[in-house]
């Protein structure tokens, strides 16, 4: 599948400025891997050593936070959009 | 105090003093980072105690400089014993912190005031928010002030009364499909793409600093000492976290004397992420759909939870989160035994209270602060059920009497 993926500011310096890049997968753990080939590094940027979300990242696809899908094993549609944003919230 | 510049809570990572708010290493939050200067204990007090009765008397310990023409001043609000809410509850030394007494009658004015200050500083045009309500009347009023544009973000379904009090002040009132998370990750977005002044978003390190001023008046009102334990409402957990830090400044500038304030969460079963973290010893929390009554405490995906946690556990405080059922009893009772009426946040606060005071959690001789940070006008569809109709009656001796006198 190939998915689009929304980079946050943080990130652009690995995607050469790119707010929005391609990356392919069957779920979000392999998008992930392999938007790490295309951009390296920018895996250790999203999980941790135990290939976890890090605590301050939240990812959505197609705006549902993937926390209530099935996390880094969320099955991924053709043209699926994925957002990386920084956990932060307060009303 | 002067701004030294930002820094990540996280990893520790240096941050010049700019529209910045998360850390480009790890995600962390960034904070404020002060320079301390000479001035301390006495001194340092007897100049707060000369400054406005406002936030702004504590403008030492805030990021960004007082913009005399676009202050409301809000913060300064009363410290009240409550012996009556006291007395029901088995507490001798119960306060309440009124914060309904603000602006726009919520401690949302607080952080405002200090985001529309730093504002100016970076020369934004436009202020913005995502709001559960409170936050959009406070942003809208103070953008009026100002002469700046206005546009807020909320979720569909909240309390007419919080969407007209905010819409008065023409601001761009933008009602979005989803809950308050959705907005949230929306602003988010939107301020990776547009220059704008979101408060709660890239002006967040210095918005939240504003926050601390009600650790800091409460410090003063109880006579230069901390509480042995405060009760706030916990939403996302940034007040709470910021009133904890607020009284460790004082501490460390000598304005108080030392001591560990118990640190008591008070959250809505039913968004209680963090108080269902803190039942299971979990130290990670796990987000919710928030479904409550007090809707400026639904947030299902609260960022400063983990800290809330940490500062609860390590302070000898808890976290505890109570029904609508209790929420909505709370409210009633802190109206008829205080005089004061407060929003379903308030209500969440007392019925916490209450809970943990029944069970033995909270000493009858601890020196407790409740904080009632909104109005309960805002929120009328909480309890416009739950009470008595007025005695209806002909202009009448006779029938006031029969109706009046017979029942009372």
């Amino acid at each position: 599948m190939t998915v689009h993926v929304r980079i946050p500011t943080p990130l652009r310096r690995l995607t050469n400025g790119e707010r929005v890049v391609e990356a392919s997968g069957a779920d979000l753990a392999e998008a992930i891997a392999d938007l790490d080939r295309r951009f390296p590094g920018i895996r250790s940027k999203i999980l941790d050593d135990r290939g976890e979300v890090l605590r301050f990242v939240n990812i959505f696809v197609n705006e549902r936070d993937i926390r209530f899908l099935s996390g880094l094993a969320t099955p991924l549609t053709e043209g699926a959009e994925i957002a990386i944003i920084p956990a932060m919230a307060g009303g | 105090m002067a701004v030294a510049g930002l820094v990540c809570r996280e990893c520790g990572q240096h941050y010049p003093a700019e529209a910045l708010y998360v850390c480009e290493q790890c995600f962390g939050p960034l904070e404020v980072q002060y320079t301390h200067d000479d001035l301390t204990g006495p001194a340092l007090r007897a100049q707060i105690t000369r400054g406005p009765a406002s936030i702004w008397r504590y403008q030492e310990f805030l990021p960004a400089a007082r913009v005399p023409e676009w202050d409301l001043a809000p913060g300064f609000t009363p410290l009240l014993r409550a012996d009556r809410l006291g007395q029901v509850l088995g507490l001798r030394h119960l306060y309440l912190k009124n914060d309904t007494r603000n602006p726009t009658w919520s401690f949302k004015d607080r952080v405002v005031a200090v985001a529309l200050a730093a504002a100016r500083q970076f020369g934004f045009g436009v202020l913005s928010c995502a709001s559960t309500g409170n936050l959009a009347n406070a942003v809208a009023a103070h953008a009026a002030k100002a002469g700046l544009r206005a546009i807020v973000f909320i979720p569909m379904g909240l309390e007419r009364a919080k969407v007209l009090t905010t819409t008065v002040y023409r601001p761009t009132v933008v009602e979005v499909e989803g809950t308050y998370d959705d907005v949230n990750r929306l602003c988010l977005e939107i301020g990776e793409e547009h220059h704008w002044a979101i408060a709660n978003v890239n002006l967040r390190p210095y918005y939240s600093e504003g926050a601390k001023t009600l650790a800091f008046e409460v410090a003063e009102q109880l006579g230069w000492q901390a509480p042995d334990r405060v009760v706030v409402p916990v939403g996302s957990g940034n007040m709470f976290v910021k009133i904890h830090k607020g009284f460790e400044e004082f501490q460390a500038l000598g304005l108080i004397p030392p001591k560990s304030v118990r640190m008591t969460a008070a959250q809505a079963e039913g968004c209680g992420p963090i108080a269902t973290a803190y039942r299971n010893n979990s130290e990670t929390v796990t987000p919710v759909i928030p479904h409550t009554v007090a809707k400026s405490l639904a947030i299902g995906s609260p960022a400063d939870g983990g800290y809330v946690l940490d500062l609860a556990r390590r302070t000898g405080g808890t976290v505890e989160s109570v029904t609508d059922e209790e929420t909505v009893e709370a409210i009633r009772l802190l109206a008829e035994t205080e005089g004061l009426f407060t929003e379903p946040a308030g209500g969440v606060t007392v019925g916490v209270l209450k809970k943990l005071a029944a069970a033995g959690a909270i000493a009858p001789d601890e020196v407790t602060v409740a904080y009632i940070t909104g109005i309960g006008l805002k929120a009328l569809e909480a309890v416009e059920h739950e009470i008595p109709a007025a005695i209806t009656i002909s202009p009448t001796l006779a029938s006031f009497e029969e109706r009046v006198l017979a029942r009372v």
